[in-house]
């Protein structure tokens, strides 16, 4: 397994498959940077969401905030103009279902994972910390003249940690 | 014959996509009520007689699965179906889903097709697809 690669793969097809059903939109992937720290002072909308198990990290979704009320417009079928609490929660739904998505992925090699709820930021010049020293795999998606970005950090929780495949019992629900 | 439904997600914006695809299906469906949790829902089901509910699994207070095994334990809810809805595709979960009696998954995001697919069976005056 390659983190960078799998990571990078699993958020496309997150974000793609999230817009195309839900929104009815088209996406283009963007660059891939790798940076060794958390996103730098932020002006905008950021919604961070935690995941932990063998591996523990921290996946985020940033964008502007006309992007927050373009997509929480979309995504409801309302008119969205300034970030209110239903702009914070249609991107923190973003977010959960991508890396929601990317977690789904990531457990065929890493085991289970868990998911935190969601917690948004809105503000001006602000900025993040991780406590975690690894690097972020970001992604940039662009929708139409918009983009917006995922980001996720990850790293082994304990040192039994490995990148073997996980092997789950069978279990199925009626379609 | 009209059956009322009940929505189950911390997320507002994914109840009122739900209320809104669950009205673009065509089955008769009445009264959708909405709930931020499953302490919520179990109040409110204490209530109001559903026919279905719908409910997201990770959820503060109490997340779907508590949700489930209650409804399953309690003598005038057991009988009610429960589709989960939810971004989990891990195996433990739906596993846990499956083994505590959930009738159906449908994973985030879903489409309006999807959502109809899935409840098909599940509400009186439908068969299953």
């Amino acid at each position: 397994m390659n983190l960078k690669d799998d990571l990078v793969r699993s958020f496309s097809h997150a974000v793609e498959e999230l817009f195309s059903t839900m929104l009815g939109a088209k996406v283009v992937p963007g660059e891939v940077t790798v940076e060794h720290q958390a996103p730098d002072a932020h002006d905008g909308v950021i919604s961070i969401i935690g995941l932990a198990g063998s591996w523990a990290g921290t996946g985020c979704v940033t964008c502007s905030p006309t992007v927050a009320c373009r997509f929480c417009s979309q995504m409801l079928m309302t008119e969205s103009t300034s970030v209110n609490e239903e702009v914070l929660d249609a991107i923190a739904e973003l977010t959960n279902i991508v890396i929601g998505s990317v977690k789904n992925d990531l457990e065929r090699e890493l085991g289970p994972l868990g998911l935190s709820i969601p917690t948004v930021i809105y503000g001006r010049n602000f900025k993040t910390k991780s406590a975690a020293h690894a690097e972020w795999y970001a992604r940039r998606f662009h929708w139409d003249d918009d983009v917006f970005e995922v980001r996720v950090c990850l790293t082994p929780s304990d040192r039994s940690a490995t990148l073997q495949p996980h092997v789950f019992g069978s279990a199925s629900l009626a379609d | 014959m009209e059956s009322d439904v009940l929505v189950v997600d911390d997320s507002a914006a994914i109840r009122k996509i739900l209320q809104r695809v669950l009205r673009q299906t065509g089955m008769a469906i009445g009264n959708i009520f909405e709930a931020g949790d499953g302490k919520e829902a179990l109040a409110l089901l204490g209530q109001q007689k559903v026919s279905l509910v719908m409910t997201d699994i990770n959820m503060p207070n109490m997340d779907g699965l508590q949700l489930l095994a209650a409804m399953k334990g309690a003598p005038d809810l057991s009988t009610i179906p429960v589709v989960m809805v939810t971004t989990e595709g891990g195996e433990a979960k739906v596993g846990e889903a499956v083994r505590l009696g959930a009738a159906g998954y449908v994973r985030k995001p879903f489409s309006a097709d999807q959502i109809k697919e899935k409840l098909a069976g599940f509400l009186p005056g439908t068969t299953p697809s």
